[in-house]
C-alpha cells in the first residue's frame, strides 16, 4: 500500500489576502502597479493587490478580520488622490491607478518598522517565532537596516509573560499591539475576553485585567493563529520549533468537522492549525480541535494486542496474529454453539466512513446477522428517522454558512458553544448582524444571556419531556393564526398530509394557553415567538440532543419538519432543518449502513433489489431480518442469548443508559472484543483488545452534520505495532474477516470508499482523488451533482412531496413523584468530548476536572445543600455522588450534569426508557431525588474498585508473558 | 427478551400512529414499523404473546395492528 499515497506532504499556504474576500453584483476594474485586476465591489486596495500577486507590506491586517488601519505599514499611492492612504481600509474604486512601491513608501515603512523595533526585543534567534514572524518578515521586505532611535529609552521589554493557559503563552514584550487578536476574539471567536487596555504608549492587550485563565477566554486558539509575532503562541511550538510540513486532515471531535493543518515535524504533530480553506470552519476552531490532540501520545494509550481467557484475568500481550486468529476462533466457537443472531457489532460515530463501512460489511456478510447498530443509537437515530419519514432524506437540509442569510434562529435542545463552538461562533456573528433568536430549552445555555452582544429574543424555558407540546403549541398559533406559507404548502407537500395536521395541530388542546401549565413557559411568550418565527424571513431551527433524547424524540424531529414545511422553510439558502451532530462522523456512520436495518445509503435489509446488489457485491447470501439494536443486544445478552460483540470505538459501558444493565449484559457474554486507544471502560470488561490507531495514523473519511465528506489523512505511522507495522483500524477489521474466510481485498482506505461509491448512489461520485481536488464535498455527489449538494431539496423533497405526521404529545412514564421529585437533566461542556476517553487525557482537564451537578438555589436550600457539596443522587436505575454548583441557569425542579467522567456515574442514573421509534435513550428525563451525601454511592465504591484491578490487569501485560489459548 | 420490554414498546408505537385519525391506516403504520425494526424474534415473542396471553397489557389497537398486519 505504500506507493499509494493521497497526501500532500508539502505546504502549500493560501496566501493571507489583508482583508475579507467582498461578495457584490459589481465588479470593479483597477490597475496596481501597472497591472489591470477587476474585483467585487467593497474590495480592499490590499486585497485586489494580492489578486493580482502583489503583497503590499502588513502587520494589522490580516483576511479572517475586518481592516483596522492601525499600522500604517500598508501605504499606497493613488494617482489624483493625496496623501498616503492605508491600502487595507481604502476600498477599490473604477479606474484607480495604485503604486504600491515608490521611494516615498519606502521611507515611510522603513520608519514605521524602524519605530516598531525599537520596542522589540532583538532576540530573533532564538525566538519562538524564528522565521514564521511577520514582524521579521516586514523588517526584511522594507529594508530596515538600521534603529535610529536606540534601545535604552522606555520600553515593554520587561513585561512579564502569562503562562497560565496550558497550551499558549501571552508574552506582552514581544507585542506590537496591532490589535489582531483583540479582534479574533469578537470577530472570529465572538467571546470579546481580550480588550486594549490604556491609552497610547501604555496600550497594551489585556485578558479583561486577569490572566488568561481567569478571564473569560475560551482557549479557542483564534488569537494566537492571529498574532504576528510570538507574542501569543502555542507551547509546542516553543518546545519543538516550527514545523517542517504540514498535511491537511479533519479533525475528529465535534459534527462540525473542522479542517485542519497537521503542522508536522517529522513523525510528530507540533501544532494543529485550522484551515482557512476548510469548508465547515473557513480557519477557525476550538479548543479541542486545535489543542486537545495529545491524548494520541498519552501513556494511557495501548498499543499491543492483548487477550485474556474471563475478566477477571490479567490480559496477556499477543501479536496482532495471535490476537486476531484468537478473536476468530470465539466468533466461530460462539457461531455453532448459540448461531449467528447471538453475535453483533456495534461501530462509533468516532470511526471514519470506511471504518464503518468495513465492520457492517463484516457483520452482515461473515457474522452472516444484521446486528450491528452504531453509537447514533444513542444521540441521533430519532433524526435520522423523523427526516426519512418527512423529508425523505435522513440528513441536514443545509450548509453551516447558510447561517448567515437566516433571519430568524431557532435553537431546540442544542448547546452550540459548548457542543459546536466553531459553527456558534458564524452563528453568534449573524445575530450579531441582526438575526433575531429563539431559544427552546429547559436550561439558560450562554446564548440565552451571557454571550457578549447576543441576546435571546425568546427564551422558552419548557420543563424537560415536553418538546411536542411545545411543537404543537407554536403550530397551532402559525395555522390558527394564518400563518402558515400555503403556496408552499400545496406545491411542495402532501396536501392530505398537511389538512391532517392543520386540524390536529389547531384543536384547542394544542393551544399555548392549553399547554402552557405543561410546558411553563407563558402562553403569550409561545405565541410571539411563533409569529416571529413564521414571519421573520428566512427562519432556521437548528437543534441537538434536547430534541432527540426523549421517548418522543422521532416525534420531536418530525415536528419540527412538520413547523418547517409549513412556514416555507426548506429548500433555499438560510432556512433548513439542522441537527447538530454530537461527534465527528455521527452523519456518516449513519450514510454507511451501520443500522441493523438498512444498508449504506439508508436502503431498508429487506428490499430486494438492495439486498441483491449487496449479496452481488459481497458475494455472500444476505438477511432479509433486521438486526438487534444496541439496547436490544444488551437486553438478550443479559438474559444468556447474546454472546459476542464487537465493538469499534465505541464506549456503550460509559455512554450508554443505565449502567449497571449495560455492564450485566457485558459480563453475560463470552467473546466481547474492543477495539478502542485505550483501555475504556467496556474494554474493561472484554476478553480481546485490538489496539486502534489515532485520526492522525489512518486515512479515511469523516462525514459532518452538514453532509461534508472530508479527508482524513495519516501524518504519522499507527503507533499500534508493538514492534510489528501498526495497522489502520480498517486493517484490523479485513484481517478479522479474512480470519473468518472472508478475505476483504482492499489495499488503501480510498479502495473501500471507491466500493461505498459503487454501491451507494448519493456517494456515486465520492473519490479520495475528488476529495484531494476540492478539498470537501457535501453528499449527494453524483452525475446530476458532481462537486456535491450544498442545500437540499430545492426544487422537490427527496421523498417527492413532504408529508406532515400527526404529532401526538405522549408524557413520558418517567414522571417525578414524592419519592423522586426532581427532573435530572444532561449536557456537554466546551471543554470535554462525550466519553471524555481523548479530552480527559489532554490539558483539557484545567477547564473541567469533574462533572459536577447543577442545581436551583431554592432546591439545594430545602435539601440543606451549599455550594461544593456532595451531593447523592438517586433514581429508580441507581445512585450516585457529585459535588453541587449552585446556578439559576436551571430551573427549579430540575438539576443538571454532564458525563465526561466515568467515575461520575451519571448513566448510572439514567435509565432504559428511550424512544418510541429508535429506542434513542431518554437521556434528558430522570426522575431522582438528591441529598446531601458525605462519602460516594456504593457503585462508584465498587467502581473505584473493579477500574484499579482492570487497569492493573492491563498494565501486567507488559512482562509480554504469552499465552496459550485452551 | 422479556414480555414487559416488546409491550412497552409496541404500545409507544401505538401511541405514535394511534394519533393518526385514519385507524385502518394507522394500524398498517404500527405493524409495518415493527416490521421494519424488530427482529423476526421479537415479532415472533409478541405475536405469541398475543395468540396465548390475548396482549394483556398491549394497548387494543396495538393488539389488532400485531394480529392483523405482523409479518411473520
Amino acid at each position: 500500500m505504500d506507493d499509494i499515497k493521497y497526501t500532500t506532504p508539502q505546504f502549500h499556504p493560501t496566501p493571507d489576502f489583508g482583508t475579507p474576500k467582498r461578495v457584490a453584483e459589481k465588479q470593479v476594474s483597477l490597475n496596481i502597479d501597472g497591472v489591470e485586476v477587476s474585483v467585487p465591489e467593497g474590495t480592499s486596495i490590499m486585497h485586489a493587490a494580492q489578486v493580482c500577486g502583489v503583497t503590499v507590506p502588513k502587520l494589522c491586517a490580516t483576511d479572517s478580520l475586518e481592516p483596522f488601519g492601525s499600522c500604517r505599514l500598508c501605504l499606497v499611492e493613488i494617482e489624483g488622490r493625496k496623501g498616503y492612504p492605508a491600502s487595507c481600509t481604502t476600498p477599490v474604486a473604477e479606474g484607480l491607478k495604485v503604486h504600491t512601491q515608490t521611494s516615498k513608501l519606502a521611507d515611510v515603512r522603513r520608519g514605521v518598522m524602524e519605530l516598531y523595533i525599537s520596542d522589540h526585543p532583538l532576540d530573533c534567534l532564538t525566538c519562538a517565532a524564528n522565521g514564521d514572524c511577520e514582524l521579521q518578515d516586514m523588517a526584511g521586505a522594507v529594508g530596515l537596516r538600521e534603529v535610529r532611535y536606540g534601545y535604552e529609552g522606555e520600553n515593554h521589554l520587561k513585561l512579564e509573560k502569562d503562562e497560565s493557559n496550558p497550551y499558549f503563552t501571552f508574552d506582552p514584550s514581544k507585542c506590537i499591539v496591532c490589535s489582531r487578536c483583540v479582534r479574533a476574539c469578537e470577530e472570529t471567536q465572538g467571546t470579546f475576553a481580550l480588550t486594549i487596555e490604556g491609552r497610547g504608549f501604555g496600550s497594551k492587550v489585556s485578558a479583561g485585567g486577569s490572566s488568561f485563565m481567569e478571564s473569560e477566554c475560551v482557549s479557542c486558539g483564534a488569537c494566537v493563529q492571529a498574532c504576528p509575532t510570538a507574542t501569543l503562541m502555542e507551547k509546542t511550538v516553543i518546545e519543538a520549533g516550527t514545523p517542517e510540513h504540514s498535511i491537511t486532515t479533519t479533525c475528529a471531535y465535534c459534527g462540525v468537522g473542522c479542517s485542519f493543518n497537521a503542522e508536522m515535524k517529522g513523525e510528530e504533530v507540533v501544532r494543529m492549525s485550522p484551515n482557512k480553506d476548510g469548508g465547515a470552519n473557513h480557519g477557525h476552531s476550538c479548543v479541542k480541535g486545535r489543542f486537545a490532540w495529545g491524548y494520541a501520545t498519552h501513556k494511557d494509550r495501548i498499543t499491543t494486542p492483548m487477550i485474556r481467557k474471563t475478566i477477571h484475568d490479567e490480559w496477556q500481550v499477543v501479536s496482532w496474529d495471535e490476537a486476531i486468529n484468537y478473536a476468530a476462533s470465539e466468533i466461530k466457537r460462539i457461531e455453532a454453539k448459540y448461531g449467528k443472531d447471538a453475535m453483533g457489532g456495534i461501530t462509533s460515530s468516532r470511526c471514519t466512513n470506511e471504518e464503518v463501512y468495513v465492520t457492517q460489511k463484516l457483520v452482515r456478510a461473515v457474522f452472516g446477522t444484521n446486528n450491528v447498530d452504531t453509537c447514533a443509537r444513542v444521540c441521533h437515530s430519532p433524526t435520522g428517522y423523523g427526516l426519512k419519514q418527512t423529508i425523505g432524506e435522513s440528513a441536514g437540509t443545509q450548509t453551516f454558512d447558510s447561517v448567515m442569510q437566516s433571519d430568524v434562529i431557532m435553537i431546540i435542545g442544542a448547546n452550540p458553544t459548548d457542543g459546536h463552538p466553531v459553527f456558534a461562533s458564524q452563528m453568534k456573528r449573524r445575530l450579531r448582524e441582526g438575526a433575531k433568536l429563539i431559544i427552546a430549552d429547559p436550561r439558560a445555555i450562554d446564548l440565552v444571556e451571557n454571550s457578549p452582544h447576543v441576546r435571546a429574543d425568546y427564551h422558552l424555558n419548557l420543563r424537560p419531556g415536553t418538546n411536542v407540546a411545545l411543537i404543537s403549541a407554536l403550530a397551532h398559533v402559525v395555522v390558527t393564526e394564518g400563518l402558515v406559507k400555503e403556496d408552499f404548502v400545496r406545491e411542495r407537500c402532501e396536501w392530505d398530509s398537511y389538512e391532517a395536521w392543520r386540524d390536529f395541530v389547531a384543536k384547542p388542546e394544542n393551544s399555548p394557553e392549553a399547554l402552557e401549565e405543561t410546558l411553563g413557559v407563558k402562553a403569550q411568550t409561545m405565541r410571539e415567538a411563533a409569529r416571529l418565527f413564521a414571519t421573520a424571513g428566512n427562519g432556521a431551527i437548528y437543534y441537538g440532543l434536547g430534541v432527540t433524547e426523549h421517548s418522543q424524540g422521532s416525534t420531536m424531529v418530525m415536528g419540527i419538519a412538520n413547523l418547517a414545511m409549513a412556514t416555507g422553510n426548506v429548500g433555499r439558502e438560510g432556512v433548513g432543518i439542522n441537527p447538530l451532530r454530537g461527534q465527528n462522523n455521527v452523519q456518516g456512520s449513519c450514510d454507511m449502513g451501520s443500522m441493523p436495518h438498512e444498508y449504506p445509503g439508508y436502503r431498508h435489509v429487506s428490499d430486494p433489489a438492495a439486498k441483491a446488489l449487496f449479496e452481488a457485491a459481497w458475494d455472500r447470501p444476505l438477511s432479509p431480518e433486521p438486526g438487534l439494536r444496541i439496547p436490544n443486544m444488551l437486553d438478550l445478552a443479559g438474559e444468556g442469548r447474546f454472546k459476542a460483540l464487537y465493538c469499534v470505538g465505541e464506549d456503550i459501558a460509559q455512554s450508554d443508559p443505565n449502567t449497571q444493565h449495560v455492564t450485566h449484559a457485558l459480563e453475560s457474554m463470552e467473546c466481547v472484543i474492543v477495539q478502542d486507544l485505550f483501555l475504556n471502560e467496556t474494554a474493561m470488561y472484554a476478553h480481546v483488545f485490538f489496539p486502534g490507531a489515532s485520526f492522525l495514523e489512518k486515512s479515511g473519511t469523516f462525514t459532518n452534520a452538514e453532509r461534508r465528506i472530508s479527508p482524513v489523512r495519516r501524518v504519522m505511522a499507527p503507533k499500534n505495532g508493538n514492534g510489528e507495522n501498526g495497522l489502520e483500524d480498517w486493517e484490523i477489521t479485513a484481517k478479522l474477516s479474512e480470519a473468518l474466510g472472508y478475505p476483504m481485498h482492499y489495499n488503501h482506505a480510498s479502495e473501500i470508499m471507491d466500493e461505498i461509491a459503487a454501491l451507494t448512489p448519493t456517494f456515486k461520485g465520492v473519490s479520495f482523488k475528488k476529495l484531494d481536488e476540492l478539498g470537501s464535498i457535501q453528499w449527494p455527489c453524483n452525475d446530476e451533482a458532481p462537486t456535491g449538494t450544498p442545500t437540499m431539496h430545492i426544487d422537490e423533497f427527496v421523498r417527492g412531496k413532504g408529508k406532515f405526521f400527526v404529532t401526538q404529545y405522549v408524557p413520558t412514564t418517567e414522571k417525578v413523584n414524592a419519592k423522586y421529585p426532581l427532573i435530572m437533566t444532561t449536557g456537554r461542556i466546551l471543554s470535554q468530548y462525550n466519553v471524555g476517553a481523548q479530552t480527559r487525557r489532554t490539558k483539557n482537564v484545567e477547564w473541567h476536572a469533574e462533572d459536577v451537578v447543577e442545581i436551583h438555589p431554592h432546591d439545594a436550600e430545602d435539601r440543606g445543600i451549599k455550594q461544593g457539596d456532595w451531593i447523592g443522587i438517586t433514581s429508580r436505575a441507581g445512585e450516585t455522588v457529585l459535588r453541587a454548583n449552585l446556578t439559576e441557569r436551571v430551573q427549579l425542579g430540575v438539576i443538571y450534569t454532564t458525563f465526561h467522567h466515568p467515575e461520575s456515574g451519571a448513566n448510572v442514573i439514567t435509565t432504559d426508557n428511550s424512544d418510541w421509534a429508535t429506542n434513542c435513550p431518554e437521556f434528558k428525563v430522570t426522575a431522582v431525588q438528591v441529598t446531601r451525601v458525605n462519602q460516594l454511592s456504593d457503585w462508584q465504591k465498587h467502581y473505584s474498585t473493579f477500574a484499579e484491578a482492570q487497569i492493573a490487569f492491563a498494565n501486567k501485560s507488559d512482562d509480554k508473558q504469552v499465552w496459550q489459548p485452551a | 427478551m422479556q414480555n414487559e420490554t416488546l409491550i412497552k414498546m409496541a404500545n409507544q408505537v401505538g401511541d405514535f400512529f394511534g394519533a393518526d385519525p385514519n385507524k385502518t391506516q394507522a394500524n398498517i403504520e404500527i405493524a409495518n414499523h415493527l416490521n421494519r425494526f424488530w427482529t423476526l424474534d421479537m415479532r415472533q415473542q409478541i405475536a405469541k404473546y398475543v395468540s396465548e396471553e390475548s396482549g394483556a397489557g398491549l394497548h387494543a389497537q396495538v393488539v389488532t395492528a400485531i394480529s392483523q398486519h405482523l409479518k411473520i
